[in-house]
């Protein structure tokens, strides 16, 4: 791979490990969410963004061009190799913290793909434009619960607040840009990551102070993704999403 | 967890529209807490296979429904009125969802 090639096949992997991983996430609440209804609102959402995951690794695998699939991407490769932003692999923790960590990396992907359509490489443009109706959906579900859970009981509200105080170290995260990025930038792949952060932070200023929610005034963030540092929930998340492709390799059904 | 009435939010009827023109039919039912979360419930529990092009939220409370007792007097005397069916009439070729 030249170093063009490089950096779009990070992007892929950052993009769609990202998806892979939250959504993986989010399947873990299959059968188990508080209400029925939305047991099925969460997995929906699970299925579109595995959905997406499959297209970047399919196209990740492509660039790559090594004779790999999306499937070797997704089930053969070691955390140290994985490029998903921190925020997508924490876990599940109350409904509060699901709802949480997805309404930051919503607003995320929801500027991000929309810029992405843009894109000067057509693949990725077709990807983001079929991504972009789903997204959609997924922030207007998630700010919903926002504001429902910020601005609801004072349980909800003390629970949506601890999230969001948890949380907030590992969004930096998602706008980390490096040379690699950088060269996606300048060729009109990638969009700048300032720009999504200032759209991604308006947003949420809105929505979490409509919600009563504060926004933590510690300013540290974490990260490390884009190297392949990830926080130790990971590894336990790929051992069991992992486990019966590495345990059978090849087994179909 | 408990599963009392009021942890599920209330009761809301669905009906969704198939097609340009056609009536909403009901869909079926579901609990949420307001007129948005049931909206969006609907959308993700009766239209996840496009069935819809249009969705309405009603809560179940706000329907007033005929009684069962009441089947004699209402529905009854249309029994022996064949002719208020319109099967007198050829119906124009091309016209669907009758």
């Amino acid at each position: 791979m030249n170093a063009l090639e490089t950096a779009k096949f990070e992007l892929c992997l950052r993009l769609g490990d990202s998806a892979l991983i939250i959504g993986h996430r989010l399947s873990e609440w299959c059968g188990h969410a508080p209400i029925l209804e939305e047991d099925i609102a969460l997995t929906n959402v699970a299925l579109d963004f595995v959905g997406l995951s499959r297209n970047l690794l399919s196209y990740a695998a492509q660039i790559q061009n090594e004779g790999k699939t999306e499937d070797d991407m997704a089930y053969l490769r070691d955390v140290v190799l994985y490029r998903n932003t921190l925020i997508t692999e924490q876990p599940n923790g109350d409904f509060a913290f699901t709802m949480t960590r997805q309404f930051f990396y919503d607003a995320f992907t929801y500027f991000y793909y929309k810029e992405l359509c843009n894109s000067h490489d057509l693949t990725l443009k077709g990807i983001a434009e079929k991504a972009v109706k789903e997204i959609d959906y997924h922030l207007r579900h998630s700010t919903e619960w926002m504001y429902r859970l910020g601005d609801g009981t004072t349980e909800s509200h003390q629970r949506t607040q601890d999230a969001v105080d948890e949380l907030w170290m590992y969004t930096g995260d998602m706008f980390a840009s490096d040379e690699n990025y950088q060269l996606l930038v300048e060729n009109n792949i990638g969009p700048a990551m300032e720009k999504i952060k200032e759209q991604w932070s308006i947003k949420v200023n809105e929505v979490l102070e409509r919600a009563t929610l504060k926004i933590p005034s510690a300013t540290f963030m974490q990260s490390g993704s884009l190297k392949g540092f990830h926080t130790e929930h990971l590894g336990f998340l790929l051992a069991e999403m992992q486990h019966i492709p590495r345990s059978y390799p090849n087994s179909t059904w | 967890m408990e599963n009392k009435d009021q942890s599920q939010g209330i009761l809301w009827e669905v009906f969704i529209q198939g097609n340009p023109g056609i009536p909403h039919k009901h869909a079926g039912s579901l609990h949420a807490p307001d007129a948005e979360m049931a909206l969006q419930a609907a959308r993700d529990v009766y239209t996840r296979r496009s069935e819809g092009i249009s969705i309405w939220v009603v809560p179940a409370a706000n329907i007033t429904a005929s009684s069962p007792e009441d089947n004699g007097s209402f529905f009854e005397p249309s029994n022996d009125k064949p002719y208020r069916h319109p099967t007198f009439y050829k119906v124009p070729e091309g016209v669907k969802y009758l």
